[in-house]
């Protein structure tokens, strides 16, 4: 029996034509990157006949920065800020799962309270996220104002992760049984002043980048990801929903609150960048509507430390007093050498590029065993080698661009 | 759909084929033997796992194995979505080969390059089995076998500070 | 000397290095150029396009409307020719040392490196990876930056720690006048950074 006879099904979907055409004379060779004009520490070897691409091949690893490796080190909840500089504009959607994977493994579920508070973190992070990205977008495809509107835009969100977690990016906030700090006082006023403001904000958004005709002349009909090749490659994210694919990990597994909260989740059918710029625009508004709901839950519902009582009933007196005068879980002794029941665990969330994977394993040590991530842009990146051959090489930064490619996050 | 249905329809599929079955967190996975690897991937293809959500390498140095698993679910089929099916082998710890899974899910052609550089694992038939992301002079050190070791300063002090 | 075209030209034959190490003696020295050159090249740093790892994140905020750094006199700009500063975000791998290397290589001179994060001074959060480099070992660098990540503000700050550093101690005119940097060495990679590409 020979491999190759799986290899029918492949042809059945058109992927060899696309690899490459055969034409020997008059091609370059073209290094893009790692240093060029947009964001990416990542390189594109490009082969162009006269304007058009023939082969890519995308050369990863420029951030590579061995965090599969550094978390068998390190104890567990050490590794939260480790695997959150993955993707650091993003931090909470990248570590939840991680946390979801050690509760699993634990047996635990945190209260209420806590699964509200991290889903409005995580949805307050993948509003900055898809704004970074458009951000990245516009400079990209020489939008510049794009790129000043949402970069400015985003620190309203940012502002308010800072409030909610005390820092900009790095926010370290799920831990095993919970999350790090309760809501001050003005947040929800604050949240929804800036949910207002967003809702008005989006209309000119949609206005000046994605109805404006210029744009549309770039994004229209590049990159194309038919359905079934989108299923074949395995692509995560905006960029599968925006080929037709309804997945979101939030659906397929709810986690945290989101089995509790209404949304809604787009999916666009034309596959193409300009679609992919769509369904990041829908899913900030249906992060907006999420924020909202579980603002209002948070209001609504007593404050009490959000985190499991197998950690906090054992606490110190100190660590309640610091509760209750700033809102704050002070993180426990025992969770610095706590030590994991031997067993293994995946888990899965849905970050802004995409669904990412954990797997954990241990073996009853108070490090990890195996940590493995598979993340959106890892999974995203084989779309250069098989979907930019064929386009213009002026149309690879609007592919690029368009998933949203995030290197830190792809090379681990 | 939960891990117990989708069991019994890895197994309707995989019907012929000996497979041992792990359990885990979230997911289950069917182990068999590198010879019908591949039949059984096409196989869980037909029954609609459309996509390599992870290829998960992990180094059993006692026991002298690297289990490879490949995690697999479904976009088309929407009910299958839900949860997460392993399909893997296990291959001796020294001079690792195993036949490719690329013909049967391309989303699994990058991940079976990281693994080669990682581990050394040597995928036969894969069509560019190039390095990924390391250098050469840093993955000719293996850097995820177990053998491979990084150090860690420790958290608690052991000894007081002086002075 | 009279030259031989014979309608009266001269041809001035003398030390040319010497007659140049005066001049330029002159120009900088007793004409003042100096300062303005100072002057002029502290308000006129171009960091490249070079996004070496996460910082970039706040180093995209950093130019953003908010902290708006462009007002200091500086902006990133997309060609390493073009530039005269070089931006380190965060952790340098083995495999972007090359990229580094390379690109502060085809800045013209006199440039300037600011280092941006805590795995830029001693790695960081990832102290003990196999596959990352510390940027002094690659390039000089003139200003670091501790935090992880810094604060758009923290880098703003730097550029301006920068502006004062050339200024006060006259690191461009001395670099004119000397030919080379008087204060940093100029730093050689004791391992050739690209040594995996070129084989």
């Amino acid at each position: 029996m020979s491999v190759w006879v799986y290899g029918e099904q492949k042809s059945e979907l058109g992927l060899e034509g696309t690899i490459t055409r055969k034409i020997e004379e008059d091609l370059y060779e073209v290094f893009i990157g790692p240093q060029h004009p947009g964001s990416g520490h990542m390189r594109i070897i490009i082969r162009i006949d006269g304007d058009i691409i023939v082969e890519a091949d995308p050369d990863m690893g420029y951030v590579h920065r061995t965090m599969e490796k550094l978390a068998e080190g390190r104890e567990w909840i050490k590794n939260v800020p480790l695997f959150e500089r993955m993707a650091i504009q993003d931090a909470c959607n990248v570590t939840v799962s991680y946390i979801i994977a050690l509760e699993r493994i634990l047996d635990i579920e945190p209260p209420p309270r806590a699964k509200y508070l991290r889903t409005l973190l995580c949805e307050i992070n993948r509003i900055a996220a898809h704004l970074y990205g458009f951000g990245i977008f516009g400079v990209f495809i020489g939008h510049s104002t794009m790129y000043m509107w949402s970069f400015a835009d985003r620190e309203v969100m940012v502002e308010l992760a800072e409030r909610l977690t005390g820092a900009r990016l790095t926010h370290s906030y799920p831990i095993p049984g919970g999350a790090r700090k309760d809501i001050p006082q003005d947040f929800p006023q604050a949240a929804r002043k800036a949910v207002r403001y967003f809702r008005r904000r989006l209309e000119e958004y949609r206005k000046i980048f994605l109805d404006n005709p210029v744009t549309r002349k770039r994004l229209e009909g590049v990159g194309i990801i038919p359905k079934k090749i989108a299923a074949e490659l395995g692509v995560v994210g905006p960029v599968a929903r925006a080929s037709g694919i309804k997945y979101d990990a939030r659906l397929a597994e709810p986690y945290d609150a989101y089995d509790e909260v209404e949304f809604e989740v787009p999916v666009f059918e034309e596959g193409d960048a300009l679609a992919r710029a769509w369904v990041k625009f829908e899913e900030i508004k249906q992060s907006l509507r999420i924020i909202e709901q579980a603002v209002d839950w948070l209001e609504r519902h007593p404050r009490e430390a959000p985190i499991h009582d197998r950690f906090w009933a054992k606490s110190p007196p100190l660590w309640k007093k610091v509760f209750e005068a700033e809102g704050r879980v002070k993180l426990l002794p025992l969770m610095a050498n706590m030590k994991l029941p031997p067993g293994r665990a995946m888990a899965r969330s849905e970050t802004a590029r995409g669904e990412i994977i954990y797997y954990v394993e241990s073996d009853g040590k108070s490090t990890p065993y195996r940590v493995r991530i598979v993340s959106p842009s890892a999974r995203n990146a084989i779309v250069f080698k098989y979907i930019a051959p064929g386009y213009k090489v002026m149309d690879l930064p609007t592919i690029y661009g368009s998933i949203d490619y995030f290197p830190p996050e792809a090379d681990r | 759909m939960d891990l117990a249905q989708a069991r019994k329809i890895v197994e309707e599929a995989l019907s012929g084929i000996e497979a041992r079955v792990e359990e885990g967190r979230g997911f289950i996975e069917f182990i068999v033997s590198k010879e019908n690897l591949v039949e059984a991937a096409s196989r869980l293809k037909k029954a609609g796992f459309d996509h390599v959500k992870s290829l998960t390498v992990v180094d059993y140095k006692a026991e002298g194995k690297f289990k490879i698993v490949y995690y697999v679910s479904s976009y088309l089929n929407e009910d299958l979505a839900g949860v997460i099916v392993g399909i893997g082998t296990e291959v001796p710890r020294d001079n690792p080969k195993m036949p490719t899974l690329v013909y049967v899910w391309r989303s699994a052609e990058f991940q079976e390059r990281e693994v080669f550089e990682f581990f050394g694992i040597d995928f036969e038939d894969h069509p560019d089995l190039r390095l990924l992301l390391l250098t050469p002079q840093v993955a000719e050190k293996r850097p995820l076998r177990k053998d491979f070791i990084v150090k860690e300063e420790p958290i608690i002090r052991t000894t007081p500070p002086t002075g | 000397m009279e030259g031989n075209g014979g309608n009266g030209g001269r041809v001035y034959v003398g030390n040319l290095d010497k007659s140049a190490k005066k001049a330029k003696q002159l120009v900088m020295g007793k004409l003042r150029i100096g300062k303005a050159v100072d002057w002029a090249t502290a308000f006129s740093l171009w960091p490249v396009h070079l996004t070496t790892s996460c910082c970039g994140c706040e180093f995209a905020a950093t130019w953003s409307p908010r902290f708006d750094a462009e007002q200091h006199g500086a902006l990133p700009w997309v060609g390493a020719r073009q530039t005269n500063m070089i931006l380190i975000e965060g952790t340098v791998t083995k495999k972007m040392a090359c990229a580094v290397r390379v690109t502060w290589e085809q800045m013209p001179s006199p440039k300037f490196a600011i280092a941006m994060g805590a795995c830029a001074i001693d790695g960081g959060i990832f102290y003990n990876s196999y596959n990352i480099v510390r940027p002094w070992e690659i390039i000089p660098v003139d200003v670091y930056i501790p935090g992880c990540p810094p604060r758009p503000e923290a880098v703003a700050r730097a550029i301006i720690e920068l502006q004062r550093k050339i200024r006060k101690q006259r690191v461009v005119s001395k670099w004119i006048e000397e030919g080379w940097r008087p204060d940093k060495e100029y730093v050689k990679p004791k391992e050739d950074p690209c040594s995996w590409w070129r084989g």
